[in-house]
């Protein structure tokens, strides 16, 4: 059986990694590469990894920087952040990255995930939304690190990414981000309702019950989660063998096998 | 020894290489040289993408004859991961019905879910199934879990290929073996341990 994730999402701006409370707020909480070596011994499922101020600073993607990153990384990552173009694609699968995120250029440039799904493959084309609750209870998606509100409305986004050939939706709730109270269920089921391919809920686990209702109420394949692993004890495996407990199809054998480290 | 793998122009060729380098002391090259290819003792094919850019790449080069004269005449090992195990096919059917290697007897298809529970892409961590002994995948439990990223997979003209399965939409081919043509739809090198384990496998396997 397919096993659920549990990602952990690092964010990283200018030289080190960071995590705020609704895009906001930054606190910094380490350099890159140990965090990376650290999650790759531990055989987390993935690793997410964005450069939260390339898009707003208008800078490419680090190349140089990512394939340091990915050099002695065995496990899949995902690189966003500052992608605008099928070449920054290359460049990153070339530098590194098992799969791209994308965001804020799939509103300037709406074919930028049929054009990249058409040579690459849908699979490691993630499309990244990040969305704020309206008012009348509908979701609007923002672009530039949640900075600028677009008028979409979260469905038929995730609706017209998929047709256009995303392989997955990394799916954050703004306004949960950081806070540590939970993922927004409702927001996770509604997309997940909507689409097929695959839901990666984001922002605001706390707790291990949090991922729990992710997958088991919100319907997700798969958890990322960072202030839960920056701030707390808490850690991917214990997590997991958590959800094990609640009967959800996770990766555990490796933490059996002899010689690893967990 | 040493092991080529075959640049074409698709996707991550620097964790294959790492994953390789760390197994053992072999002498890793990334490489579209025919020469290089030539005076290899083993290939790796890797591959990210979709089919029809994978072996349009391969034609564009002439690697596409040369790497089948290797297997299928010189029979040299050879290793498909992913879309490089698909390439070895007969047909593929991503971007139109397109002719691949024809390495392995096979058509290459969508996967399509037997319940709304599975999505497709298949991405994540499954088991793989071993359905008869090999040296690819020995000393690997049974059912270990492998990470996979894929829409689609391999149907193999001939059962007697089949070495590994993976329970998802039904079941489909996990990994294949005919003559010294060697192929998993899972990543190893993105495997971790396990996937170590089947890389080492494969380069410590006896070529002719």
């Amino acid at each position: 059986m397919l096993k659920y994730r549990v990602i952990p999402t690092l964010l990283w701006k200018n030289v080190g990694l960071v995590k705020g409370i609704s895009f906001d707020s930054w606190r910094r909480v380490g350099p890159v590469l140990p965090a990376i070596k650290v999650y790759n011994l531990r055989h987390v499922d993935e690793i997410i990894l964005v450069d939260i101020t390339a898009t707003s600073e208008k800078r490419e993607p680090d190349y140089e920087a990512v394939a340091e990153f990915t050099a002695e990384c065995f496990i899949p990552i995902t690189i966003g952040g500052g992608i605008g173009s099928i070449k920054h694609i290359t460049n990153l699968l070339r530098a590194g990255a098992d799969k791209v995120a994308i965001n804020s250029c799939i509103f300037d440039n709406p074919t930028i995930v049929s054009e990249a799904s058409s040579r690459f493959g849908s699979q490691c084309i993630v499309a990244s939304i990040d969305v704020r609750k309206r008012p009348d209870g509908t979701y609007e998606c923002y672009k530039n690190s949640g900075t600028i509100p677009t008028g979409q409305e979260v469905v038929s986004w995730a609706r017209s990414v998929e047709a256009s050939g995303a392989g997955e939706i990394l799916l954050t709730s703004i306004e949960k981000d950081g806070t540590m109270s939970g993922y927004d269920l409702d927001l996770i089921r509604l997309v997940r309702d909507a689409i097929k391919i695959p839901v990666i809920a984001s922002g605001g686990a706390g707790n291990y019950q949090h991922m729990y209702e992710a997958i088991s109420a919100g319907g997700a394949s798969a958890v990322a989660a960072a202030s839960i692993f920056h701030f707390t004890e808490q850690t991917p495996i214990e997590a997991k063998k958590y959800l094990a407990g609640k009967g959800v199809p996770v990766r555990l054998a490796h933490s059996f096998l002899p010689g690893t480290s967990d | 020894m040493h092991v080529v793998i075959v640049d074409y122009g698709m996707g991550n060729l620097g964790s294959i290489f790492r994953a390789v380098s760390e197994c053992g002391s072999h002498t890793v090259t990334i490489s579209d040289n025919p020469g290089e290819i030539v005076s290899s003792d083993k290939l790796i094919l890797p591959g990210v993408g979709a089919f029809a850019e994978g072996i349009k790449n391969l034609r564009d080069t002439g690697l596409d004859t040369l790497i089948a004269k290797q297997v299928l005449e010189e029979h040299k090992p050879l290793l498909g991961i992913c879309l490089g195990m698909q390439l070895l096919a007969t047909w593929g059917n991503e971007g139109g019905k397109i002719q691949g290697l024809d390495i392995i007897s096979g058509e290459v298809k969508q996967l399509v879910p037997h319940s709304p529970e599975e999505r497709i892409p298949h991405i994540g961590w499954n088991e793989v199934h071993a359905v008869r002994d090999t040296v690819l995948l020995q000393d690997i439990e049974q059912n270990s879990d492998f990470y996979f990223v894929h829409s689609y997979h391999f149907l193999p003209g001939n059962n007697a290929d089949i070495i590994a399965v993976t329970p998802y939409c039904g079941s489909f081919v996990a990994a294949l073996n005919h003559g010294s043509a060697w192929g998993v739809q899972f990543h190893p090198e993105k495997s971790s341990i396990l996937g170590f384990k089947v890389l080492r496998n494969f380069l410590e396997m006896p070529g002719e």
